[in-house]
């Protein structure tokens, strides 16, 4: 069983993403749940997991849509690429304090959809919107044999 | 520590950090020198004003508790609680002593896991020597395990009382939507037992820090109740005499715009900075705090009035043994009231209120129509007031440090500003350094 999870925040605009790729899952009968991407938080979510899938919003200077995925068990994760969250610490410290734990999943993917907008209360970009539906089809192929809802 | 610019030319020097971390929020901090004299102390905040109190006009009062625990992710309770507090004082509500109760419960859950994940995660690595709870981690795993279940247990207790972690949505004006059932609070009684004993332990850690000889003439400002450590109910006092009720918070303290921060400063009229959080309330409220924290304080050598503010993290540490013990003492207590809430009528009138904050005192106040329309409302959160403060602590700080090499000297300025944990998202609401010497 594949365990995602959407990270961000509802109300800054293309920090919302990975949140709409969980609520976009969610129609297409796929469990998925949504977090902020606070750290203690994110390890509690993964805990006793061993293939999980996690999107998220990046900041790393591609084009605003761009979609990069990462295997997180096979290198530590770039902070820069992340530094859209607000918190001290966030999903890239989530990844590495697993690692130095020992309580990484053995299988984590992460989803990255460039943002470009992240003001409070705006919404999120075209560019964002169109790739929240391809990273959640992109899913939704990738483990066709979840049992749904 | 973070990667550090520096620039030495005859007559300057400058150190810039980008981005000061382990703090909550984005902002900036700036010194700069002139030989051994400080000459200026900036603490900048750039992050974009929230507008929160704009947010609310207009709004029914009921929507008030779930707006502004927006926030802040760290401590929403503390907002829902001084909106609720201030509200029911507009509209006249008293609320029975079992959902008094639950509304401490609910507050403990968020102290615990807001002090260990600051004591653990972000402050620790500063004693010590290490750039960050990652690289700490791998030499310290048993530490960071146990601020993480620590963190975990605190988390559990807000997601049963508020029905979520983040946001909880449970708390309302006249109580709460929905009241705990006595199994589902029993149920965190093994936690709570095992985080006590790992708070105890945490003190008597933090007994082992080597802390810098620093100490600062302080007005200490929070909340005093006469029969209980405060949480959300008390008058707000200091060491110099302030005594006062939360209605005349307003005559008593200002808030100023200062060009270089997006968040107001707050000062005490013709005082200036003072300082709210875990260290002012323990040296306000020592005598208060249970037998079994005075005894850790005591063997730890732990003395009030304490005016390190280094030691604000065994401060923290007494908090925790507090909130533990406080929710094991509720949850021992408990019955589930009748009613999990008032009925509350609107009408007009103005309320005010304070409550404890994990980082100190929250201010809220709120005008409302008789529809229950809000038409003002006020917030003032504790990273606003400590700001000066913090600025205050670093001008007295770093002549004493001039002779240090310059990355210890940025090491010390970042942790001096840690020792108030300050939560920028709160207070507009992260951290860059900039020292420059002349």
């Amino acid at each position: 069983m594949t365990l995602i999870i959407g990270c961000g925040h509802p109300d800054c605009g293309d920090d919302a993403a990975g949140l709409l790729v969980a609520r976009r899952l969610r129609e297409l009968g796929l469990p998925a749940v949504e977090a902020s991407g606070e750290a203690t938080g994110l390890m509690s979510c993964w805990e006793g997991e061993t293939d999980v899938i996690l999107v998220d919003a990046t900041l790393s200077g591609a084009p605003a849509g761009t979609i990069q995925v990462w295997e997180a068990e096979q290198a530590p994760l770039v902070r820069e690429r992340f530094r859209c969250s607000t918190h001290g610490l966030g999903v890239v410290e989530a990844i590495e304090l697993s690692r130095a734990l020992g309580r990484l999943p053995p299988r984590l993917r992460i989803y990255g959809i460039e943002g470009r907008r992240f003001e409070p209360g705006a919404g999120p970009s075209p560019e964002v919107v169109q790739a929240v539906e391809q990273v959640a089809r992109r899913i939704r192929e990738e483990i066709p044999c979840m049992k749904q809802d | 520590m973070n990667k550090t610019n520096q620039t030495v030319t005859k007559t300057t020097r400058t150190i810039k950090v980008d981005y000061l971390a382990r703090v909550e929020g984005e902002g900036a901090l700036f010194v700069k020198l002139r030989g051994d004299r400080v000459e200026d102390v900036k603490l900048k905040i750039f992050e974009p004003p929230r507008l929160f109190e704009a947010f609310l006009r207009g709004r029914h009062f009921m929507e008030a508790p779930d707006i502004t625990a927006r926030i802040c992710g760290i401590c929403p309770i503390a907002y829902q609680m001084s909106a609720i507090h201030a509200i029911e004082r507009a509209l006249d509500v008293t609320v029975p002593p079992a959902i008094r109760a639950l509304r401490r419960l609910f507050y403990c859950g968020e102290w615990i896991e807001s002090h260990a994940l600051h004591v653990f995660l972000l402050h620790a690595p500063d004693f010590l020597g290490y750039e960050d709870a990652l690289q700490m981690a791998r030499q310290h795993r048993e530490l960071v395990e146990k601020g993480l279940r620590l963190k975990k247990i605190g988390n559990h207790l807000v997601s049963v009382m508020g029905g979520r972690e983040i946001h909880p949505v449970s708390a309302c004006v006249g109580g709460f939507y929905r009241a705990p059932t006595r199994q589902e609070l029993e149920a965190i009684r093994p936690d709570l037992e095992w985080a006590l004993e790992a708070s105890l332990a945490t003190m008597r850690w933090t007994a082992t820090l080597e802390y810098p000889d620093f100490e600062q003439d302080y007005e200490f400002v929070s909340l005093r109740h006469p029969e209980e450590y405060p949480l959300n109910e008390g008058r707000l006092v200091s060491n110099r005499g302030l005594d006062i009720d939360a209605a005349e918070f307003e005559d008593h303290f200002l808030e100023q715009h200062v060009k270089h921060s997006n968040a107001l400063q707050c000062v005490l009229r013709e005082r200036g900075s003072y300082m709210v959080g875990p260290l002012a309330r323990v040296n306000l409220n020592f005598d208060l705090l249970p037998e079994v924290a005075r005894q850790a304080a005591a063997e730890c050598g732990f003395e009030v009035p304490c005016r390190n503010p280094f030691r604000s993290i065994q401060a923290r540490a007494l908090e925790m043994i507090f909130a533990c013990q406080e929710a094991l003492r509720i949850i021992g207590e408990y019955e589930p009231p009748a009613q999990p809430r008032v009925e509350v009528q609107p009408r007009d009138g103005k309320g005010c209120a304070v409550t404890e904050a994990p980082r100190g005192i929250l201010y809220h106040r709120y005008s409302i129509a008789a529809d229950g329309r809000i038409l003002a409302a006020r917030i003032v959160p504790p990273t606003s007031q400590n700001q000066r403060r913090i600025e205050d602590d670093l001008r007295a700080l770093v002549p004493l440090l001039i002779a240090e090499p310059e990355d210890r000297l940025t090491w010390r300025c970042e942790q001096a500003v840690r020792n108030y944990d300050p939560c920028i998202s709160c207070a507009t609401h992260f951290l860059r350094l900039h020292l420059e010497r002349e």
